[in-house]
């Protein structure tokens, strides 16, 4: 089990060599550039710095790949993420500062997710072709057809004009104030844990009948037990299996959901850096961004085929 | 005669399908003394897993449906238990043990937590205690080292030691029937006579009753006491084994016993295959279900159904020449 976690960790060196290297490049190979977007700016062009004089005081006049190099190390060896080509300031600090509320986010909506799409795909299962079961799959198409922007949106709009309600956009952090934090939270927690529920739940339905056909499930039902035990005990970690690989694929999805919910709702998380960051072609900001995401899904998908194991004792980590 | 274990009475069990409704198990009547080893002998499609799965209810409905009949076990009628009866019978008072090992024990499971689960569930043990006595049925069913066997899991086993544990399972609470359905046709030749030794001796030993579900005539020689053969959802033909062997009196027993090898016999005897195949039990014919392939076939066994008639005593048959043919 050790040796397998060491083994897939240095496993992910090639990978985010790889994916470092794909996220340096790509961003500067944006349409538009940055010194064109700073030297529009008044007060730039009001201190008469020319092109080179700004290429050269942000680095920006090496080749590219003295430009990544420069980037790679000082990630490694100081953990230095560079510094906004705006504000002058450390990524790495913008990074801390922001991840947290994300991680939040996602955590909050996977939780969501998940609780909304296993009892419902298993209640689905059990009870097939009932009309309880009709109004789950209804609900679970539903939600995949509704984009969650266009649900965040009118979440943020409706209420306000029928009860002169809106969700709360002052953030506030989860340590000066936790139950006004959650509560802001919860809104965009839902529409996006919805919006994840509605594949995990068919999945759970597909995979729960598949289960409930089996051989095995006979047996447990010559043995005298009841449905609540033959679905608890015997059928569902049988059923969970691909859905846990399910939710690591949806991993990336989470990450852009909570990117697109930041912005509606305001929450000062990643997504809402990025974006900042992408309209300004801040690349440093950019690519700590994609790395610390890119990372992130990494680990994401690590835990879970160890979770593997857990669920399906053949699974077994040499 | 004292009133048997179990008593099946008139039972019709039905499948509806695309094509209309089949008549898997069609009027089938038959007693289990206790103690006895009933055979049930039929081949792919003759009704007699349905008459296994129907006699504990585990028919899935839709789309199959146990239509009429009686199935009184030590008096009761299992048809009208609740759901709560039933489930206080199976794998308590009479235990199962299906065709495929590979399949019918639960992967992620524990082999210990699947052989004590009975005992958990119909004694009320605490888990420890039905673990103790998941150990000691796996020793019984001679699975060494039992104990330390406790938390592997199936796929750690192979067949043979699989049905070994279906067998534990099975007798974890002394049941009183044991149903086998075909609990060797998976499994390879040197093994099955191992675990039907194995199922004869713990059955005699705990004095339950055993109905064994099979192809192959030479088990039955071996295991049985009484024999009952399917074909076509029916009954054609009840004895005792004994009695079926020295004089069958039915043109397919007669034929099934000629496609069997004999070591006993003339070895330069050729094997006779029965010619044709089973009958679709969508579209039986209206008379005889087996007139289509029998040699001897006249015009009435393709119009009129053969009762099934007391040919000799204790010995049924539903055959127009069953006096024919024992002569």
């Amino acid at each position: 089990m050790q040796a397998y976690i060491i083994r897939r960790l240095l496993a992910l060196v090639p990978t985010l060599f790889f994916a470092s290297l794909i996220v340096f490049v790509t961003v500067r190979m944006i349409p538009g550039d940055v010194i064109d977007l700073m030297l529009s700016q008044n007060d730039i062009a009001a201190a008469k710095l020319g092109r080179e004089q700004l290429e050269k005081a942000l680095g920006l006049d090496q080749p590219m790949w003295i430009q990544y190099w420069r980037w790679v190390g000082a990630i490694l060896f100081h953990g230095d993420f560079g510094n906004s080509l705006w504000q002058n300031t450390p990524v790495r600090e913008h990074l801390l500062a922001r991840l947290p509320v994300t991680f939040e986010l996602g955590l909050m909506a996977l939780i969501v997710g998940l609780s909304v799409a296993i009892p419902i795909g298993v209640y689905s299962a059990v009870r097939q072709d009932t009309p309880g079961d009709y109004v789950a799959r209804s609900f679970s198409i539903l939600m995949l057809a509704v984009p969650s922007f266009w649900l965040g949106t009118m979440v943020m709009v409706f209420p306000s004009i029928w009860w002169g309600w809106s969700p709360p956009i002052q953030f506030v952090p989860f340590a000066k104030d936790p139950i006004g934090n959650l509560s802001q939270m919860i809104i965009p927690s839902i529409i996006l844990g919805c919006a994840l529920s509605a594949i995990t739940m068919r999945l759970t339905r597909t995979m729960m009948l598949e289960v409930l056909r089996q051989d095995f499930i006979r047996t447990a039902w010559a043995k005298g037990l009841g449905e609540k035990l033959i679905v608890a005990r015997h059928a569902l970690r049988n059923a969970l299996i691909p859905v846990v690989t399910l939710i690591g694929l949806q991993a990336p999805l989470l990450i852009g959901g909570a990117v697109i919910m930041e912005q509606i709702f305001v929450i000062p998380g990643m997504g809402l850096l990025l974006l900042d960051a992408v309209s300004q072609r801040d690349y440093p900001v950019i690519t700590g961004v994609f790395l610390v995401v890119g990372v992130a899904v990494m680990f994401i998908n690590l835990l879970v085929d160890l979770s593997y194991g857990l669920l399906d004792p053949k699974v077994r980590y040499r | 005669m004292a009133q048997p274990l179990l008593s099946v009475r008139n039972l019709s069990t039905r499948f509806r399908t695309e094509r209309g409704t089949v008549r898997a198990v069609d009027g089938v009547s038959f007693d289990v003394a206790a103690g006895e080893t009933l055979a049930i002998v039929g081949e792919s499609g003759s009704g007699k897993s349905v008459t296994a799965l129907s006699i504990l209810r585990l028919i899935p409905d839709p789309p199959g449906k146990i239509e009429e009949g009686e199935i009184l076990f030590d008096g009761q009628d299992l048809l009208k238990l609740d759901d709560v009866g039933i489930r206080a019978i199976r794998g308590n008072r009479i235990a199962m043990i299906f065709q495929e090992p590979m399949s019918s024990l639960n992967p992620a499971l524990t082999v210990g937590m699947q052989v004590g689960e009975p005992v958990n569930l119909h004694r009320k043990s605490s888990w420890a205690k039905a673990l103790d006595k998941a150990a000691e049925l796996l020793g019984k069913v001679r699975i060494p080292d039992g104990r330390s066997r406790l938390n592997s899991y199936p796929h750690q086993y192979s067949g043979g030691m699989r049905q070994r544990v279906m067998i534990a399972m099975a007798l974890a609470c002394q049941p009183q029937l044991i149903i086998a359905d075909e609990p060797t046709t998976a499994l390879d030749v040197t093994v099955q006579a191992q675990i039907l030794a194995l199922l004869k001796e713990l059955t005699r030993e705990a004095n339950s009753a055993m109905i064994l579900i099979t192809h192959d005539l030479g088990v039955v020689a071996r295991y049985a006491d009484r024999v009952v053969v399917m074909y076509g959802g029916r009954i054609i033909e009840t004895a005792s084994a004994r009695e079926l062997y020295k004089s069958p009196r039915h043109p397919y027993t007669l034929g099934l016993m000629a496609s069997v090898p004999r070591l006993d016999g003339d070895t330069e005897r050729p094997l006779v295959p029965i010619d044709g195949q089973p009958p679709d039990l969508a579209t039986l014919p209206p008379g005889c279900a087996f007139a289509p392939r029998c040699r001897q076939a006249t015009d009435r066994c393709r119009s009129e159904r053969p009762p099934l008639v007391e040919s000799a005593p204790h010995h049924f048959s539903a055959c127009f020449f069953h006096d024919r043919l024992a002569a």
